[in-house]
Protein backbone atom coordinates (compact mmCIF):
# COMPACT_ATOMS: atom_id res chain seq x y z
CA UNK A 1 0.00 0.00 0.00
CA UNK A 2 2.46 2.48 1.08
CA UNK A 3 5.49 1.03 -0.95
CA UNK A 4 3.90 2.02 -4.53
CA UNK A 5 6.66 4.01 -6.34
CA UNK A 6 9.13 3.51 -3.55
CA UNK A 7 11.84 1.85 -6.12
CA UNK A 8 12.02 4.60 -8.73
CA UNK A 9 11.28 7.11 -6.32
CA UNK A 10 14.64 5.92 -3.89
CA UNK A 11 16.75 5.64 -7.54
CA UNK A 12 15.50 9.49 -7.98
CA UNK A 13 16.80 10.57 -4.71
CA UNK A 14 20.05 8.73 -5.40
CA UNK A 15 20.57 10.69 -8.92
CA UNK A 16 19.42 13.90 -7.36
CA UNK A 17 21.62 13.81 -4.19
CA UNK A 18 24.60 12.49 -6.28
CA UNK A 19 24.19 15.42 -8.56
CA UNK A 20 23.52 17.69 -5.65
CA UNK A 21 26.73 17.28 -4.34
CA UNK A 22 29.18 17.00 -7.49
CA UNK A 23 27.09 20.47 -8.14
CA UNK A 24 28.10 21.60 -4.74
CA UNK A 25 31.88 20.12 -5.08
CA UNK A 26 32.66 20.99 -8.79
CA UNK A 27 30.09 24.14 -10.32
CA UNK A 28 29.01 26.35 -7.38
CA UNK A 29 32.18 29.04 -7.03
CA UNK A 30 33.86 29.96 -3.53
CA UNK A 31 32.10 32.06 -1.39
CA UNK A 32 33.67 35.41 -1.05
CA UNK A 33 33.41 36.04 2.27
CA UNK A 34 33.21 31.86 3.69
CA UNK A 35 35.59 30.56 1.45
CA UNK A 36 35.01 26.66 1.30
CA UNK A 37 33.11 26.37 4.54
CA UNK A 38 30.32 27.94 2.90
CA UNK A 39 29.55 24.16 1.65
CA UNK A 40 28.06 23.18 4.23
CA UNK A 41 25.22 25.26 3.32
CA UNK A 42 23.94 22.89 0.78
CA UNK A 43 23.73 20.38 3.19
CA UNK A 44 22.41 22.67 6.31
CA UNK A 45 20.09 24.57 4.84
CA UNK A 46 18.25 21.55 2.83
CA UNK A 47 18.20 19.35 5.91
CA UNK A 48 16.73 22.60 7.92
CA UNK A 49 13.87 23.69 5.49
CA UNK A 50 12.89 19.77 4.47
CA UNK A 51 12.58 18.94 8.97
CA UNK A 52 10.62 22.19 8.94
CA UNK A 53 8.57 21.46 6.20
CA UNK A 54 8.08 17.85 7.78
CA UNK A 55 7.03 19.01 11.02
CA UNK A 56 4.48 21.38 9.73
CA UNK A 57 3.11 18.13 7.51
CA UNK A 58 3.20 16.40 10.52
CA UNK A 59 0.56 18.79 12.02
CA UNK A 60 -1.35 18.54 8.59
CA UNK A 61 -1.69 14.99 8.82
CA UNK A 62 -2.53 14.78 12.59
CA UNK A 63 -5.40 17.54 11.10
CA UNK A 64 -6.24 15.11 8.47
CA UNK A 65 -6.84 12.48 11.32
CA UNK A 66 -9.23 14.08 14.11
CA UNK A 67 -11.37 14.88 11.05
CA UNK A 68 -11.49 11.74 9.67
CA UNK A 69 -10.80 9.05 12.75
CA UNK A 70 -8.59 7.09 10.41
CA UNK A 71 -5.41 6.22 12.12
CA UNK A 72 -3.24 5.40 8.95
CA UNK A 73 -2.76 9.45 9.21
CA UNK A 74 -1.50 9.36 12.97
CA UNK A 75 1.04 7.04 11.31
CA UNK A 76 1.69 9.18 8.37
CA UNK A 77 1.97 11.93 10.90
CA UNK A 78 4.03 10.28 13.27
CA UNK A 79 6.53 9.16 10.98
CA UNK A 80 6.59 12.54 9.33
CA UNK A 81 7.62 14.12 12.66
CA UNK A 82 10.23 11.05 14.07
CA UNK A 83 12.07 11.93 10.13
CA UNK A 84 12.10 15.74 10.81
CA UNK A 85 13.66 14.98 14.33
CA UNK A 86 16.25 13.18 12.66
CA UNK A 87 17.19 15.73 10.23
CA UNK A 88 16.90 18.19 12.81
CA UNK A 89 19.42 16.39 14.70
CA UNK A 90 21.68 16.89 11.66
CA UNK A 91 21.16 20.37 11.53
CA UNK A 92 22.09 20.91 14.78
CA UNK A 93 25.57 19.40 13.92
CA UNK A 94 26.09 20.40 11.04
CA UNK A 95 24.84 24.31 12.21
CA UNK A 96 27.25 24.17 15.51
CA UNK A 97 30.05 22.31 12.67
CA UNK A 98 29.36 25.36 10.57
CA UNK A 99 29.30 27.64 13.62
CA UNK A 100 32.87 26.42 14.50
CA UNK A 101 34.64 27.57 11.51
CA UNK A 102 33.02 30.21 10.62
CA UNK A 103 32.58 31.95 14.36
CA UNK A 104 35.16 30.35 16.40
CA UNK A 105 32.24 28.76 18.72
CA UNK A 106 30.33 25.92 18.48
CA UNK A 107 27.35 27.21 19.83
CA UNK A 108 26.35 30.96 19.88
CA UNK A 109 23.31 31.44 22.38
CA UNK A 110 22.21 34.84 21.72
CA UNK A 111 21.85 33.56 17.82
CA UNK A 112 17.74 33.87 17.49
CA UNK A 113 17.69 31.38 14.48
CA UNK A 114 19.84 28.77 16.45
CA UNK A 115 18.16 29.38 19.52
CA UNK A 116 14.36 28.84 17.88
CA UNK A 117 15.43 25.98 15.64
CA UNK A 118 16.88 24.65 19.04
CA UNK A 119 13.57 25.20 20.72
CA UNK A 120 11.63 23.82 18.01
CA UNK A 121 14.01 20.62 17.70
CA UNK A 122 12.93 20.36 21.88
CA UNK A 123 9.30 20.74 21.81
CA UNK A 124 9.13 17.60 19.55
CA UNK A 125 11.77 16.00 21.32
CA UNK A 126 8.30 15.85 24.21
CA UNK A 127 6.44 14.35 21.40
CA UNK A 128 8.15 10.56 21.97
CA UNK A 129 7.21 10.34 25.77
CA UNK A 130 3.79 11.89 25.07
CA UNK A 131 3.09 9.27 22.76
CA UNK A 132 4.71 6.15 24.26
CA UNK A 133 3.13 7.14 27.40
CA UNK A 134 -0.33 5.93 26.89
CA UNK A 135 -0.78 2.37 26.23
CA UNK A 136 -4.79 2.93 24.31
CA UNK A 137 -3.74 3.54 20.81
CA UNK A 138 -6.83 5.23 20.50
CA UNK A 139 -6.09 7.60 22.76
CA UNK A 140 -2.45 7.76 21.95
CA UNK A 141 -3.67 8.49 18.39
CA UNK A 142 -5.71 11.23 19.55
CA UNK A 143 -2.98 12.56 21.86
CA UNK A 144 -0.19 12.69 19.50
CA UNK A 145 -2.36 14.46 16.96
CA UNK A 146 -3.14 17.34 19.43
CA UNK A 147 0.28 18.08 20.44
CA UNK A 148 1.56 17.17 16.56
CA UNK A 149 -1.01 20.22 15.45
CA UNK A 150 -0.15 22.68 18.78
CA UNK A 151 3.60 22.18 17.65
CA UNK A 152 2.90 22.33 13.63
CA UNK A 153 1.71 25.59 14.09
CA UNK A 154 4.41 26.85 16.14
CA UNK A 155 6.99 26.07 13.46
CA UNK A 156 5.68 28.87 10.81
CA UNK A 157 4.76 31.07 13.99
CA UNK A 158 8.33 30.40 15.27
CA UNK A 159 10.24 30.95 12.01
CA UNK A 160 8.05 34.43 10.94
CA UNK A 161 9.02 35.64 14.62
CA UNK A 162 12.69 34.97 14.23
CA UNK A 163 12.88 36.81 10.76
CA UNK A 164 10.80 39.67 11.59
CA UNK A 165 12.87 39.99 15.38
CA UNK A 166 16.26 39.78 14.13
CA UNK A 167 16.98 39.33 9.97
CA UNK A 168 20.71 40.41 9.74
CA UNK A 169 22.98 38.28 12.59
CA UNK A 170 22.19 34.97 10.55
CA UNK A 171 22.91 34.36 6.59
CA UNK A 172 19.89 34.73 4.94
CA UNK A 173 19.65 32.32 2.12
CA UNK A 174 16.34 32.76 0.15
CA UNK A 175 14.01 35.87 0.95
CA UNK A 176 10.96 36.54 -0.62
CA UNK A 177 13.11 39.34 -2.74
CA UNK A 178 15.05 35.94 -4.14
CA UNK A 179 17.81 36.40 -1.44
CA UNK A 180 21.73 37.30 -2.53
CA UNK A 181 22.92 33.73 -3.76
CA UNK A 182 24.41 34.02 -7.90
CA UNK A 183 23.07 31.83 -10.12
CA UNK A 184 25.38 28.88 -10.03
CA UNK A 185 24.78 28.66 -6.37
CA UNK A 186 21.22 29.52 -6.23
CA UNK A 187 21.03 26.28 -8.87
CA UNK A 188 23.26 23.98 -6.34
CA UNK A 189 21.02 24.90 -3.86
CA UNK A 190 17.68 24.44 -5.27
CA UNK A 191 19.32 20.69 -6.71
CA UNK A 192 19.86 19.68 -3.13
CA UNK A 193 16.83 21.25 -2.05
CA UNK A 194 15.24 18.93 -4.12
CA UNK A 195 17.42 15.66 -3.36
CA UNK A 196 16.31 16.55 0.39
CA UNK A 197 12.92 16.80 0.01
CA UNK A 198 13.08 13.21 -2.15
CA UNK A 199 15.14 11.60 0.56
CA UNK A 200 12.67 12.35 3.01
CA UNK A 201 9.84 11.63 0.85
CA UNK A 202 11.61 8.13 0.49
CA UNK A 203 12.61 7.36 3.83
CA UNK A 204 8.78 8.75 4.97
CA UNK A 205 7.58 5.92 2.62
CA UNK A 206 9.97 2.88 3.37
CA UNK A 207 9.40 3.49 7.12
CA UNK A 208 5.51 3.58 6.59
CA UNK A 209 6.02 0.52 4.35
CA UNK A 210 7.76 -1.13 7.41
CA UNK A 211 5.18 -0.46 10.33
CA UNK A 212 2.78 -1.35 7.63
CA UNK A 213 4.29 -5.16 7.42
CA UNK A 214 4.87 -5.14 10.98
CA UNK A 215 1.12 -4.49 11.87
CA UNK A 216 0.13 -6.92 9.24
CA UNK A 217 2.82 -9.65 10.68
CA UNK A 218 1.22 -9.01 14.07
CA UNK A 219 -2.09 -9.44 12.32
CA UNK A 220 -0.97 -12.95 11.03
CA UNK A 221 0.44 -13.91 14.49
CA UNK A 222 -2.36 -12.80 16.59
CA UNK A 223 -4.91 -15.06 14.09
CA UNK A 224 -2.45 -18.15 13.98
CA UNK A 225 -3.04 -17.88 18.16
CA UNK A 226 -6.38 -17.52 18.42
CA UNK A 227 -7.05 -20.58 15.87
CA UNK A 228 -4.44 -22.71 18.20
CA UNK A 229 -6.51 -21.74 21.16
CA UNK A 230 -9.63 -22.57 19.12
CA UNK A 231 -7.93 -26.17 18.29
CA UNK A 232 -6.93 -26.58 21.90
CA UNK B 1 29.66 39.47 13.76
CA UNK B 2 29.11 36.36 10.64
CA UNK B 3 29.98 39.00 7.75
CA UNK B 4 32.76 39.70 9.68
CA UNK B 5 34.66 36.70 10.02
CA UNK B 6 37.21 35.68 7.62
CA UNK B 7 37.56 32.90 5.06
CA UNK B 8 39.31 29.97 6.64
CA UNK B 9 42.32 28.45 4.56
CA UNK B 10 41.27 25.43 2.52
CA UNK B 11 43.22 23.11 4.37
CA UNK B 12 41.51 23.91 7.66
CA UNK B 13 37.91 24.53 6.19
CA UNK B 14 38.19 20.81 4.66
CA UNK B 15 38.28 19.34 7.70
CA UNK B 16 34.38 21.31 8.89
CA UNK B 17 33.04 20.55 5.85
CA UNK B 18 34.19 17.07 5.33
CA UNK B 19 32.63 16.79 8.95
CA UNK B 20 29.23 18.24 7.97
CA UNK B 21 28.71 16.02 4.95
CA UNK B 22 30.05 12.58 7.06
CA UNK B 23 27.37 13.77 9.44
CA UNK B 24 24.80 13.55 7.33
CA UNK B 25 25.86 10.47 5.59
CA UNK B 26 26.18 8.50 8.91
CA UNK B 27 22.85 9.99 9.88
CA UNK B 28 21.31 8.09 6.91
CA UNK B 29 23.09 5.39 6.50
CA UNK B 30 22.29 4.81 10.32
CA UNK B 31 18.39 5.19 9.66
CA UNK B 32 18.75 2.43 6.75
CA UNK B 33 20.82 0.21 8.52
CA UNK B 34 18.08 0.15 11.40
CA UNK B 35 15.38 -0.13 8.95
CA UNK B 36 17.36 -2.75 6.72
CA UNK B 37 17.75 -4.84 10.67
CA UNK B 38 13.83 -4.30 11.12
CA UNK B 39 13.24 -5.57 7.28
CA UNK B 40 15.50 -8.86 7.76
CA UNK B 41 13.37 -9.96 11.07
CA UNK B 42 10.16 -9.36 9.24
CA UNK B 43 11.45 -11.84 6.30
CA UNK B 44 12.13 -14.42 8.92
CA UNK B 45 9.43 -13.99 11.26
CA UNK B 46 7.11 -14.57 7.72
CA UNK B 47 9.16 -17.11 6.99
CA UNK B 48 8.36 -18.75 10.59
CA UNK B 49 4.78 -18.05 9.62
CA UNK B 50 5.18 -19.76 6.52
CA UNK B 51 6.57 -22.82 7.51
CA UNK B 52 4.00 -23.28 10.49
CA UNK B 53 1.21 -22.64 7.57
CA UNK B 54 2.69 -25.13 5.12
CA UNK B 55 3.38 -28.03 7.82
CA UNK B 56 -0.29 -27.70 8.78
CA UNK B 57 -1.56 -27.59 5.38
CA UNK B 58 0.61 -30.66 5.66
CA UNK B 59 -1.07 -32.00 9.12
CA UNK B 60 -4.30 -31.94 7.65
CA UNK B 61 -5.53 -34.25 5.27
CA UNK B 62 -3.82 -36.67 7.64
CA UNK B 63 -5.75 -35.81 10.23
CA UNK B 64 -8.66 -36.02 7.73
CA UNK B 65 -8.06 -39.47 7.28
CA UNK B 66 -7.07 -40.67 10.91
CA UNK B 67 -11.31 -39.56 11.65
CA UNK B 68 -12.36 -41.41 8.67
CA UNK B 69 -10.94 -44.15 9.64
Amino acid sequence: MYSKGLAPLAAATVVTLTAALALVFFYAPLDADQGFVQKIFYIHVPMAIVALCGWVAGGIFAIRHLRSGDPSWDLRSYVAIHLSIILGLGVLITGAIWARASWGHWWVWDEPVLVSFLVTFLLYCVYYPLRFAIEDPERRARYSSVFAIAAGAFVPLNFTAVRLAEAYTHPRVLSQTGGDLPGEMRLTFLVALVGMTLLFVTLWKLELTAKHAAAQLNKLRRRRAEREAVAA
Amino acid sequence: MWIAAPALPLDEAGKYVAGAYVVFLALVLIYVAIMAAKLSRFERELSELDELAERRVEEEPRDAEEVRT
